[in-house]
């Protein structure tokens, strides 16, 4: 088993001192990856933002200015019993005034006031299971008596997720034809090997190897080139992405907040690599199955 | 070991090869096949290796009929033979050791048995010295020397040589004609083409010859060469 795996190092020792030519494909392989899994990156990174700033949806339930502390009660018990809610948060509209004051430095403003402005308030958080869209428990909610208004927020977050899933199909039409485009370079390398190869394949052949035999290093050689394609594809990404997030870091300092791009995750790292060598040893073989049967010994 | 029974043999295009050959090698046996280039002896080398099939007969190898092999039978068909090319199908991209290793690696041999096998196959045909050269740095005799370390390497029981000495001039051709005797000697049964007569003038085995591709009867040089006499044409036409 060891001298087989010797004699296979030497046979892609043999494959790859075609240097320039092996780190071109490599090269081209890396590119061609790099785009759908930036892109991919940069989706995650827009998602893991969306939900940052949405987090779950919430529906808030604003009373009407005459409603009293008995109808308060009356308006939590409802809600606590309702199947499609979770959890409910009451927000007494003294306590509103208070964080209004606190978050938007208007206090000056608002201390000028001689009457609370605000509602007392719910904040619903429904059940992600129910089966009630959140926009019909909005209706049924706004109906309840001295309810003055329901408002759906993160709606906006909904529609990000929209055009989220249109930029992942967008992704996944591109990974594709790009794997498909990978395929076709192994094959085509695989094919030019075999020519090069010609005379040992069929001196091979005449001394009593098997197709398998045969086959066995240009399988390796496709995988090992589609596993090197893809630490390519890693690094352009991680490059790219430690630059851009350079340029982020002061771009985000000038809007006081802080967002990063992150890189691939480590499943994600593992999956593109895995991915591209399976993409390297597929073309490999449909090659192998084309071209080495036309090689005979005469 | 070897029998061709009523083997014809046409290639694509309509060139008849062989006619109607018939002949039979014991084991143990050392044969010559002559004739002159063009009547048939590689054809015939061929079709023991299955590297082409016949269009008639049979042509069995240890009772085997091997022009109905299925190709994934093949390879097993061949690592009992060692085949010794004219050209040498040597390969220039490595060096002598590995070029005799290479059967072995084919066969799986474990790493310590197959390199102790290849230093004794290249002892064996005087090349231990040049283990380490690129086929091109030899001379002709050595390349032809090496082609035979590398088809015995694997001990087969079955050697053919396609014109072994066929570029080489009397003393190298005398030297590897030696080198057939000692694995004759060990019991191995050889078929080696020649058309160059004179190294067999001074040999004392069976002989066939081969006229456009028929089998011709008795040669002027076969006497006994085994415990197989049995060569005969199937036709009877000379």
């Amino acid at each position: 088993m060891r001298h087989t795996l010797a004699q296979n190092i030497g046979v892609l020792r043999r494959m790859f001192s075609s240097k320039l030519a092996g780190i071109l494909n490599i090269l081209v392989i890396g590119i061609a990856l790099s785009l759908p899994a930036g892109m991919y990156v940069l989706l995650q990174n827009a998602q893991g933002l969306v939900a940052q700033l949405s987090g779950t949806p919430q529906i808030s339930l604003f009373m009407s200015m005459d409603a009293k502390a008995d109808d308060v009660d009356k308006l939590r018990k409802q809600l606590e019993q309702h199947p499609a809610i979770a959890r409910v948060e009451f927000v007494a509209r003294a306590q509103a005034l208070e964080q209004l004051k606190q978050s938007t430095g208007l206090a000056d403003v608002i201390g000028g006031l001689n009457q609370n402005p605000l509602p007392d308030a719910f904040i619903v958080y429904p059940k992600p299971s129910a089966a009630q869209s959140l926009d019909e428990l909005r209706i049924e909610l706004a109906k309840l008596p001295k309810v003055e208004q329901a408002q759906l927020d993160s709606a906006w977050a909904y529609k990000l997720e929209a055009l989220l899933k249109f930029g992942r199909m967008v992704v996944l039409i591109l990974a594709s034809l790009l794997s498909l485009a990978l395929i076709a370079i192994t094959f085509n390398t695989i094919r030019l090997q075999i020519l090069t190869q010609r005379d040992e394949i069929e001196v091979a052949k005449l001394i009593g190897a098997t197709n398998g035999f045969i086959r066995r290093p240009f399988l390796y050689f496709g995988a090992a080139q589609g596993l090197l394609g893809g630490i390519m594809a890693w690094l352009i990404i991680t490059i790219s992405l430690l630059l851009l997030n350079h340029q982020l870091n002061a771009l985000s300092q000038l809007y006081a907040s802080q967002f990063v791009l992150h890189p691939l995750s480590l499943g994600d790292s593992l999956t593109l690599m895995l991915f591209s060598m399976y993409l390297g040893w597929l073309g490999a073989w449909l090659s192998v199955a084309r071209h080495l049967s036309q090689i005979e010994p005469r | 070991m070897i029998s061709f029974n009523q083997v014809h043999k046409r290639y694509p295009g309509g060139y008849q090869a062989l006619k109607n050959v018939s002949f039979e090698i014991a084991e143990g046996e050392m044969v010559f096949l002559t004739g002159h280039s063009g009547a048939g002896k590689s054809t015939l080398l061929k079709l023991i290796a299955a590297i082409e099939r016949p269009n008639h007969g049979s042509v069995l190898v240890n009772h085997q009929n091997v022009g109905v092999l299925k190709s994934r039978a093949l390879p097993y068909l061949r690592r009992n033979l060692g085949i010794i090319f004219q050209d040498h199908k040597l390969l220039l991209d490595r060096n002598a050791f590995d070029n005799v290793l290479l059967p072995l690696q084919i066969c799986g041999f474990d790493y310590r048995e197959s390199h102790k096998r290849v230093r004794a196959a290249l002892d064996k045909v005087g090349l231990l010295k040049r283990e380490k050269s690129n086929p091109i740095a030899l001379s002709g005799g050595e390349q032809q020397r090496l082609c035979i370390a590398r088809a015995i390497v694997n001990r087969p029981s079955i050697l053919l040589a396609d014109e072994p000495t066929g570029n080489l001039d009397t003393e190298y051709a005398q030297e590897i004609m030696a080198i057939f005797k000692s694995f004759h000697q060990v019991g191995v049964t050889l078929l080696i083409s020649t058309h160059d007569e004179s190294v067999l003038q001074n040999t004392n085995v069976r002989v066939l010859a081969l006229r456009q591709g028929e089998l011709q009867p008795a040669s002027p040089f076969a006497t006994s060469g085994g415990s197989g006499q049995a060569a005969s044409t199937g036709s009877g036409q000379a």
